[in-house]
């Protein structure tokens, strides 16, 4: 980085990667997307409400939401084996338990909602795109669903706090918080920290985050109303 | 945004606030009415209700829907409705009480792959639908196109009082019977009339959530315009 805060990709300390989305990309998936997040390329499905298999999953109650976040083997440098690794299981879990409190299950017993993301390209923040384009999915599925999810990470590089981390800056920096939040309910629904930051870092690493979410919320919002409004005047 | 009564939505839009119902595919949250989909808002004068543009079809009783048969048990037909649950048909329901398990034969009366036009007996969220053929225009269909829509879109298709199906049966003399899970099943004597029939219904399903609609049907389907002048303006 250099002394007047220009990162190692030219963004200003500030400033997200290019993101752009697309919306209902697979014909077979209920609702799906496409997010480009800078380098990373990662495309969401969603399938149901349908049928529980195996049925002893199924909740009479409520409906239940499904997460497989797999990394394809040439979205890395090195082959990645296909192989669900121990850290995509953990993504998997984390993005189904950032999805949950905004998908509103009770209307579906005994179904469930199969969320897969595919990450074809990867570099850095892969999570938090992941996360983007699967609740970008759910809407476009008709999930009824309480407010969207927005994720954004910030980090902590050369002892200066840098909104959404990218791969390099995550390989040599000091800290990377990813963070997702409803934004118009305002709550938040994932907080990971990966490094270690002072209270006062930690606050504004926050803030950071929060402001970087809802820039992701407005290029979600404007690639559903694409979809659906093109040719309709407000 | 004062007079705006209709408006496009997606999940977590807040629509309105104050002393308000929620309705339709609308929760609340303390005093604001939040959308849970993507679709269309509409204020009432005490409800708030938001029409939605994509999803699956979710039972209610008394809705006609047209069922494809995918399987029988000794007692029952199973069907797939266009939604996450399998509708049943009891066997007493077409062979009246006196049914035996052993003696009729239930695909003879109704084999895999027959579409048939039901009716939604009963429906709660700790079962799945029972379906009913006791009533008139119900069965067996035995000839006809099926055309499949998005469910959310056939009140659009219906119209108001009827007035764009009636639009399309009189142009094409067609005779279209719409289930309510999206599965439309249409028959015409002259083939010609048919082909259009399904164009314009597939039109429907396309625009429907642009303005002036119905006249762009008739100008499809050649209809001289002004007599039956029941716009909807959506």
């Amino acid at each position: 980085m250099t002394e007047d805060g220009i990162r190692c990709d030219g963004r200003r300390l500030d400033e997200l990667r290019n993101i752009s989305i697309k919306v209902g990309v697979l014909k077979n998936a209920d609702g799906s997307a496409y997010i480009e997040f800078g380098k990373n390329k990662i495309l969401a499905g969603v399938f149901g409400p349908r049928d529980v298999h195996p049925k002893h999953m199924a909740n009479p109650d409520s409906g239940i939401l499904r997460c497989r976040y797999h990394m394809s083997p040439f979205s890395v440098t090195e082959r990645k084996n296909p192989a669900p690794s121990r850290r995509e299981i953990e993504i998997s879990k984390v993005i189904k338990e950032a999805l949950q409190p905004a998908v509103i299950l009770k209307d579906y017993p005994r179904t469930v909602i199969d969320v897969f993301i595919e990450v074809l390209q990867a570099d850095g923040g892969s999570r938090c795109a992941a996360l983007d384009a699967a609740a970008v999915a759910l809407a476009d599925a008709g999930i009824p669903m309480r407010d969207l999810v927005s994720a954004c990470a910030a980090g902590k590089v050369a002892d200066r706090i840098v909104l959404d981390v990218n791969n390099e800056e995550d390989q040599e920096g000091q800290a990377d918080m990813p963070v997702a939040l409803m934004p118009n309910i305002g709550k938040v629904t994932l907080l990971q920290l990966d490094g270690m930051l002072k209270p006062e870092e930690f606050k504004t690493c926050m803030q950071t985050a929060l402001v970087g979410c809802k820039r992701v919320y407005e290029v979600q919002r404007k690639a559903l109303m694409e979809k659906y409004f093109q040719n309709g005047e407000q | 945004m004062m007079d705006v009564k209709r408006r496009y939505v997606i999940p977590g839009d807040i629509i309105a606030t104050g002393p308000l119902r929620p309705e339709q595919n609308v929760y609340q949250d303390g005093d604001r009415m939040i959308s849970t989909c993507v679709g269309i808002s509409e204020i009432f004068e005490n409800s708030v209700k938001v029409i939605p543009l994509t999803g699956g079809y979710m039972p209610k009783t008394n809705d006609l829907v047209i069922g494809k048969v995918i399987g029988t048990s000794p007692l029952s037909w199973e069907f797939d409705i266009n939604s996450c649950f399998v509708g049943f048909l009891p066997a007493q329901d077409v062979f009246g009480r006196d049914y035996s398990p052993t003696k009729d034969e239930l695909r003879q009366r109704l084999d895999i792959g027959d579409l048939v036009a039901t009716r939604i007996a009963n429906f709660d969220r700790s079962r799945d639908p029972l379906l009913t053929v006791q009533d008139r225009d119900l069965g067996k269909i035995e000839s006809g196109e099926l055309v499949e829509i998005s469910p959310s879109k056939v009140p659009r298709l219906i119209g108001k009082r009827g007035s764009m199906i009636q639009t399309i049966e009189m142009a094409t003399k067609a005779i279209i019977t719409i289930g309510q899970n999206g599965w439309i099943v249409i028959s015409c004597d002259d083939s010609e009339g048919l082909l259009k029939a399904v164009e314009a219904v597939k039109m429907i399903d396309a625009l429907a959530h642009t303005p002036n609609l119905t006249e762009r049907v008739k100008s499809m389907l050649g209809v001289p315009d002004g007599e039956n002048n029941d716009t909807i303006n959506d």
